[in-house]
């Protein structure tokens, strides 16, 4: 009797849906690491460089202390009630964890809180995003989560009612967005990024895809923008931006605003500024326009991926709509509250005057000036090899570079039945260690190739990637040069 | 303009559908209420924490250490953190790829996974293989992940207990597939009858229903049976005979408060049974570090172990867990603490013993308080809890009731949690919110108010339901005696 549970009767949703960034190239580098693990001369390189996931703390980068500090702290509040804890801890730092606790009913911390997070830890997220913004925020409008990708699930879930929906995305997208709209049956409606622009978006390529898609049936539901831009670094300009809200509110589009890297922005002449300041600098309001940002503490400077933290700011939405939103959060309880508590801290670190502003500004500025550097680095040494071309990365933690890959090398692709950007990954893989993910894992403009690369391998072993990568290409291309 | 994307009329039909009375209608007035200055006792929610219960030092101890691995290096932290919490922390620090802030493996640290199967060998005599463990962000979250790779449609369905944990009702619901109900027996204590099992399959197939899968919740929610042995291979055959997946709910394994029935794995029962089935019945088993006697209900830490998938199945569940990344990774640790415990002879253990049986010693004192409480009761019945962490007493709402709920527009039972509510501050979960029998009333607290709050909760709850039940006495009946 065959088993209920095969490949062949799973929801083929399942079966559909990809995820590059953690994707073959990767499964294959785990293996060659367990193989050099276990005979270290098994292949020409010693280790394997994971360039491949936007993993800062994985490759060395250190947390913020301060951060740290409190969360320890919240998590066995009874050292606050030990005299020698203020030995060990900054006095801010047991300042917050008592005003933290306190908002915490019983202080208890392992306690299943509000759907939409502790409402003490929403006020200070909303205060902060009223000071970065200038424009007021409400706790209501907040849903903590775990990390920014489950509401961006949730999202979807909601919005996406067959596969006759339709959501805009980028392309090069951030492959999150493709996978959940697949699992949620709707349909992805691609826009590109224009790569000779520097990665621009224009709304006139918004305006076209959609009524391409209007034209097929397809009832195009929202919008999404990444900014600063994943896999393509691109930081939007603001008249960009208030064409993009235009554009939404025009068109009765949900603007769905992936902003979790808006604290890597690494050029002068670039700002961020989050749709909301936008919308609301224009004058746009609540019955104006449905937008749904996204932030994260992965990213930015903390780089705190494993504490599976973020929240969504929705605005714009009826109160039928909010308690279904609220519904669908309650099933899952609550988010993690470590992680609460950490994008409260990321959205209200330590200010002007505060016992561990110094010594926090300085690892927020050591982690960010490094990562401009990097980026520099490596978007240099991209732009050295032969038929490759990299555009700035202006934010973000990636670059994007293209690749135009010699008919040669093409045609061995095609025979090893992988596309052209996969074999390049590959063969970087096996013969140096280093782990980029394939263009393709991000899409493209049809006929190009790229692969993404991360600015995340600590300064010191920067060079030793660009010497690996610099010989592997020129080993390369001399092979399958035309 | 015309209608907007999220406006309601266009929201996804599925998360209209969905229901989850845990936090529902009650709830929300409850915090109505509160916040009006109303003093409110919840017991709507498993969430020890709140009501009191204090977490295990040890776990706090070694996760705050490597929430701020910098103090590991500090020559005073032996002033505050004793030795095998420092060694613990280090311990698991080195399992992990660049401490608590980084991604871990999208199947959670390997460590911690090979912990977890140390546990299973340890619990049921048979090994347990570290790969085919994922875990999750609480066991909820892996719930979702097996039922959407299950449900490919409304073709397909759910065997799923009632009175159910309506995480499996709202989870079926927004995966838009159909749920198939099986009755568990209240008058004999909330038994399984594989005979019910059978019919209700039966019912489904005849609505053209492909029946895939099977959840029990062993101990169970709202209910606190615990399965016996017998009944668990009976449940084993009849998915082996109709080609079931088994899902095992096991997260309340800890909470069990009689000797009768220990606790026993549907893997262990099915391990037992030997070929054919211990090879051919799919199983996936979960568990959490929210209930027992840790509580960690904010940590959402949780796992899931399969057996009998085929490779490829399990590699497309690891893809979709890929696409959230990782689990997180303090709960792991945690997760590894609660597998891996202190053992005689570590510095910490007879804290940790002392509190551990302090909190199970003192549930199982409540479980019987409350039982007996709601027996004590006017046209109230309730089984006893033999697990778990709730009481699921059935109300007998007289017709006069029944009817005052009728012109209230409200189900009956939550007529009475809603007047039950604004009468004491008793936050409940009505049980139309689990499922129950046509016409059968309940409602479901836990068990988990503080022990010296008890009796005045449970007089406070007489006093307000033998009032109501005067109130909607059936007089036409009584003159009929």
């Amino acid at each position: 009797m065959a088993p209920p549970v095969t490949v062949n009767s799973i929801n083929p949703k399942v079966i559909e849906c990809e995820y590059a960034v953690r994707g073959e190239i990767v499964i294959l580098a785990q293996k060659l690491q367990e193989e050099i693990k276990a005979k270290p001369a098994a292949h020409p390189f010693e280790e394997i460089l994971y360039c491949n996931i936007g993993n800062p703390q994985s490759l060395g980068q250190q947390p913020i202390t301060f951060f740290r500090e409190v969360l320890a702290l919240c998590d066995h509040p009874s050292l606050l009630d030990r005299s020698e804890t203020h030995v060990l801890f900054s006095k801010d730092s047991i300042q917050r964890a008592w005003k933290i606790l306190d908002q915490i009913p019983g202080r208890a911390t392992g306690a299943y809180s509000h759907s939409q997070g502790v409402k003490g830890l929403r006020d200070a997220i909303a205060a902060g995003i009223e000071a970065r913004d200038g424009f007021p925020a409400d706790p209501n409008d907040i849903f903590l989560t775990d990390g920014a990708s489950p509401a961006v699930h949730m999202m979807m879930q909601l919005l996406i009612r067959s596969e006759n929906d339709g959501i805009l995305c980028p392309i090069p997208q951030y492959p999150l967005y493709s996978a959940s709209i697949a699992l949620h049956g709707g349909t992805l409606v691609p826009y590109y990024l224009d790569e000779a622009t520097g990665w621009g978006l224009e709304v006139s390529e918004l305006k076209k895809q959609l009524e391409a898609a209007k034209s097929k049936g397809i009832d195009v539901r929202a919008l999404v923008v990444i900014n600063p831009g994943n896999p393509t670094g691109q930081v939007l300009a603001e008249e960009n931006q208030m064409e993009i809200v235009k554009f939404c509110k025009e068109e009765g589009l949900v603007l769905l605003a992936d902003e979790v890297y808006q604290e890597n922005v690494y050029v002068p002449e670039k700002k961020f500024h989050s749709f909301k300041k936008v919308s609301r600098s224009m004058g746009y309001g609540e019955k104006d326009i449905h937008l749904v940002s996204f932030q994260s503490v992965s990213k930015g400077y903390y780089g705190e991926c494993g504490k599976r933290g973020g929240y969504m700011e929705i605005t714009g939405f009826g109160a039928d709509v909010r308690e279904h939103i609220y519904k669908l959060a309650s099933v899952n309880l609550c988010s993690n509250i470590s992680g609460q508590i950490l994008a409260s801290l990321v959205m209200s670190p330590p200010k002007v005057g505060d016992e561990s502003f110094e010594s926090y500004s300085a690892e927020r500025d050591g982690i960010l000036s490094s990562l401009a550097r990097r980026a520099k680095t490596l978007e240099d040494a991209f732009n050295k090899l032969e038929g490759v071309t990299c555009n700035k990365a202006e934010g973000a933690m990636y670059l994007f570079p293209r690749i135009n890959l010699p008919a040669k090398a093409i045609k061995a692709a095609g025979e090893a039945r992988t596309a052209p950007d996969g074999f390049y990954c590959r063969r970087l893989l096996t013969e140096t260690g280093i782990v980029f993910v394939p263009g393709s894992g991000f899409g493209q403009v049809p006929g190009t190739w790229h692969f993404r690369c991360t600015i995340l391998p600590q300064e010191e072993k920067i060079p030793a990637v660009v010497t690996r990568l610099t010989d592997f290409h020129e080993r390369f291309m001399d092979e399958f040069r035309d | 303009m015309g209608v907007k994307a999220l406006d309601y009329e266009t929201l996804n039909e599925n998360v209209k559908k969905v229901q989850y009375a845990v936090r529902g209608e009650l709830y929300l007035r409850a915090s109505e209420l509160q916040k009006e200055g109303k003093k409110i006792i919840f017991t709507n929610v498993g969430n020890p924490h709140a009501l009191g219960q204090k977490p295990l030092t040890f776990p706090r101890q070694v996760v705050a250490l490597c929430q701020a691995p910098f103090l590991l290096d500090d020559p005073n932290v032996g002033l505050l953190f004793p030795a095998d919490a420092i060694a613990r922390a280090k311990h698991y620090l080195s399992l992990t790829s660049g401490g608590l802030g980084a991604y871990s493996d999208s199947r959670g640290i390997p460590g911690v996974r090979k912990e977890v199967a140390e546990f299973i060998e340890r619990r049921d005599g048979y090994p347990s293989d570290p790969e085919l463990i994922f875990l999750t962000d609480g066991a909820s979250k892996g719930v979702m992940q097996i039922l959407n790779c299950i449900i490919r449609g409304e073709g397909d369905g759910i065997l799923v207990p009632v009175p159910q944990y309506p995480l499996y009702s709202a989870t079926i619901s927004l995966l838009g597939g159909s749920l198939v109900p099986y009755y568990l027996e209240e008058t004999a204590n909330w038994g399984l009858d594989v005979n019910n099992l059978r019919e209700s399959v039966a019912q489904a197939r005849f609505k053209g229903i492909t029946v895939r899968a099977m959840v029990i919740i062993n101990p169970g929610n709202p209910t606190g049976q615990c399965l016996s042995e017998a009944n668990l291979r009976e449940i084993i055959n009849f998915c082996y005979q109709e080609n079931l997946v088994l899902l095992g709910d096991e997260v309340y394994q800890q909470n069990i408060y009689q000797d009768e029935r220990p606790f026993i794995s549907a893997r262990k029962v099915m391990m037992d049974m030997g070929p054919p089935v211990s090879k051919e019945v799919q199983l996936v088993s979960f568990h959490t570090v929210s209930k027992g006697y840790w509580g960690e209900c904010g940590q959402r830490g949780g796992y899931f172990e399969m057996t009998n998938l085929p490779p490829q199945t399990v590699d497309e569940i690891y893809k979709v867990a890929s696409i959230a990344l990782s689990p997180n990774v303090p709960a792991q640790i945690f997760m590894g603490l609660m597998v891996n415990p202190l053992k005689p002879g570590d510095i910490s253990y007879e804290q940790f013993v002392r509190e551990s049986q302090g909190i199970l010693e003192s549930l199982r004192r409540r479980a019987r308080i409350m039982t007996d409480g709601f027996n004590s009761c006017k046209n109230v019945v309730c089984n006893f809890t033999e697990g778990a962490m709730y009481s699921f007493p059935q109300i007998r709402l007289p017709p006069k009731a029944r009817e005052a709920a009728k012109q209230a527009g409200k189900v009956p039972d939550v007529f009475y949690c809603l007047k039950l509510l604004e009468a004491t501050g008793i936050s409940t979960v009505p049980g139309s919110g689990f499922g129950q029998k046509e016409g059968v009333f309940h409602l479901r607290t836990t068990i988990l108010p503080a022990e010296e709050d008890m009796p005045a909760i449970m007089s406070s709850f007489k006093k307000f339901n033998d009032e109501f039940m005067d109130q909607y006495a059936d007089n036409w009946n009584r003159s009929r005696m």
